[in-house]
């Protein structure tokens, strides 16, 4: 299994490079974990990364991409929820990257 | 992980290797198979030989005696199923099912034709349980079990959908399904599935779906998407979960909470029910209509269905009604009455709306959604308006567990004939009992897998161009939770500019609604057939 390095120690990964344990993910590994895809990230991600913490703290899941463009869409404005603005920072897919970065799981299933 | 472009990945190569098969060892390709399962994920459920362990590596940690375990299962299998017995012995290799397969046709490896992928246990069973193969060996079509054959297993156990095209077409009716079914079993008590079946039979287990939603997070969900109806419809619409004494219980597939095509479908549900005052419940303890269970073992199906007629007891309902999704009905279908026998604690389905009886659920008490529907509009129970589905030139897409494994054919055409007014069938041989699989069925509609995807999804989307470039078809109508998830990124691959929408993600559309406002957008927001801003 591959292993995410940071700051000198070593962190389970899955095969897709996401870590195997949500809760041992800290604000400054999201930027080497975007390098891993080639993304930079700015305030704009964050805005993102953050809440999706927040929302996988209360339901121990990521949020449907349906709800993740509305609820961005009601806290930061209608130019921020939409989907082509999400996939302008998240190229691999907002679902699949802000997770990523975020250090949460990918849900399984029929989806 | 990026899949050829589909110009390159379509020149396939039909050409059998010199060798023969038994001596053509299998190279297990990276993006032809998923990812192994997790540990946690066999912990959950108390399956045997949980640990990290990764399909790449050379050694699968596999316990020491791994080779009697595998055989003593087979032999065990063997006695118990009858069925199984008999597909090892009859099978006279005539081919008939060879280009049957979705895999086969849009891969060319010869270990995906159905008679040869069952071969691969068959060779096993004649080498220690036939007189013939233990005396003659490879003469008889014996080989041993070595660790790279159970490797091989693997790789081409989750190579197979379990759509059962194959075994239409077989003159003795063997079931090549039931053959990986099994091998998948045999697998499993040597801790060997994959994290995309093993992960959701884990949270099936512990929540009650398979994507892990907990109650909070549907009773959320469900709240959102009434928002949004409200929007569309201007209408508030009724639901709840958990009600006792209601008289239906409604169980669907729990990736319609998550999936964007597939909360469309559950919306068109919500209206449906809303608009003709179905006393009906959600429940967040049976969240999950799908069974990943059966993917695994008939042990851990019967464990997770076993917890529909649970809650439906405890919420004292009478009978239930079931979502659109695939396998589901093919466990309700084939498997429920083997196991259990006639439910005597539900009542015999009838409509409250129309009064007809469901004769057909009489033992097992569940309706399917589109036969429940169908009967609604040919009583003339709901009001329908298809003009609002006239952007939509629709294709049906047969889901292989409805049409194939349990016969449902007409019900899904004539819901959509009366909800649309544009409709048009793929050729005759990709559809109803012939239906081409989407390619992602059984638990494999995986990321990493995605060349396998596309390849198994080939044929059904060759089907789609043909009536997309003849009728302009954009529309690819189906009533599977996999399908949806799947079908759409097999058509942005193969045929572009189709869109995959759920059955009664058409009904809600057309749906007119008492006290509805005039609408203007569809149930996605996009703008209705004349409403687009001028």
């Amino acid at each position: 299994m591959p292993k995410f390095v940071f700051q000198g120690k070593d962190y389970e990964m899955d095969e897709d490079g996401y870590l195997q344990d949500w809760q041992q993910w800290e604000e400054g590994m999201a930027p080497d974990l975007a390098k891993t895809e080639g993304v930079t990230l700015d305030d704009r991600h964050w805005e993102i990364i953050r809440w999706l913490r927040e929302y996988y703290i209360k339901y121990q899941i990521a949020p449907p991409i349906k709800m993740l463009v509305k609820e961005m869409g009601k806290i930061f404005g209608p130019e921020k929820g939409n989907t082509k603005y999400l996939y302008e920072l998240f190229p691999g897919g907002p679902a699949k990257q802000a997770c990523k970065f975020a250090g949460l799981p990918k849900p399984t299933g029929c989806v | 992980m990026a899949v050829q472009k589909p110009e390159e990945l379509s020149k396939i190569d039909y050409k059998p290797p010199k060798t023969s098969w038994m001596d053509t060892p299998a190279e297990l390709r990276k993006d032809m198979f998923c990812w192994g399962n997790k540990e946690k994920s066999l912990k959950t459920v108390g399956f045997p030989n949980a640990r990290a362990w990764s399909v790449a590596d050379e050694d699968w940690k596999l316990p020491e005696n791994w080779k009697e375990i595998f055989l003593e299962g087979l032999k065990e299998r063997l006695s118990k199923y009858r069925s199984f017995q008999l597909f090892m012995d009859i099978c006279v290799r005539c081919g008939a099912c060879a280009d049957k397969c979705h895999f086969f046709i849009g891969g060319g490896d010869p270990k995906n034709m159905p008679v040869l992928r069952a071969e691969l246990l068959r060779s096993i069973y004649r080498n220690y349980f036939t007189t013939s193969g233990k005396m003659l060996g490879k003469v008889a079509g014996a080989r041993e079990l070595t660790y790279n054959v159970l490797k091989e297993l693997w790789y081409y156990a989750y190579q197979c959908t379990e759509c059962r095209r194959c075994s239409l077409f077989c003159p003795y009716g063997i079931d090549t399904a039931e053959v990986t079914i099994l091998v998948r079993e045999l697998l499993n008590l040597l801790g060997l599935n994959i994290e995309w079946i093993a992960g959701p039979v884990a949270n099936c287990w512990r929540t009650g779906n398979h994507m892990g939603l907990l109650p909070h997070t549907l009773r959320d969900t469900v709240d959102s998407f009434q928002a949004d109806l409200e929007t569309i419809t201007g209408v508030k619409v009724d639901y709840s979960f958990n009600r006792k004494g209601a008289e239906i219980l409604f169980v669907n597939p729990s990736g319609e909470f998550f999936d964007p095509v597939g909360n469309i479908t559950f919306m068109g549900y919500m209206l449906l029910f809303h608009e003709i005052g179905l006393d009906v419940t959600l429940s967040t303890y049976v969240s999950e209509g799908g069974n990943f269970g059966f993917f695994t073992s008939n042990e851990m199906a019967k464990r997770l269905h076993s917890k529909v007629y649970a809650e439906a007891k405890r919420l004292k309902v009478k009978w239930i009604i079931g979502g659109e999704c695939g396998h589901m009905w093919r466990v309700w279908h084939q498997y429920h009455n083997t196991w259990y026998g006639p439910v005597d604690f539900l009542k015999e389905p009838v409509s409250p709306i129309t009064g007809t009886k469901f004769e057909n659920a009489k033992s097992n008490k569940i309706v399917h959604i589109c036969e429940f529907t169908a009967d609604l509009i040919k009583h003339g129970k709901i009001k329908l308006d298809p003009s609002r589905n006239d952007n939509y030139k629709v294709t049906l897409h047969d889901s292989c567990n409805v049409s194939r494994g349990m016969g449902m054919l007409e019900e899904p055409r004539d819901i959509i004939k009366s909800v649309c007014n544009n409709f048009y069938e793929m050729p005759p041989n990709t559809i109803r009992e012939n239906t081409f699989c989407c390619g992602s069925g059984s638990g494999l509609n995986a990321s990493e897998n995605m060349e396998l995807r596309m390849r198994g999804g080939l044929p059904r989307a060759n089907a789609v161009n043909y009536v997309r470039d003849k009728f302009g078809v954009n529309t690819l109508a189906n009533i599977c939770q996999i399908d949806r998830a799947a079908l759409q990124a097999l058509m942005n691959y193969w045929a572009p500019d189709v869109v995959v929408r759920g059955v009664h993600e058409l009904v809600g559309n057309a749906l007119v609604l008492k006290g509805e406002k005039e609408r203007t957008t569809d149930l996605r927001g996009e703008p209705l057939p004349g409403k687009e801003a001028k």
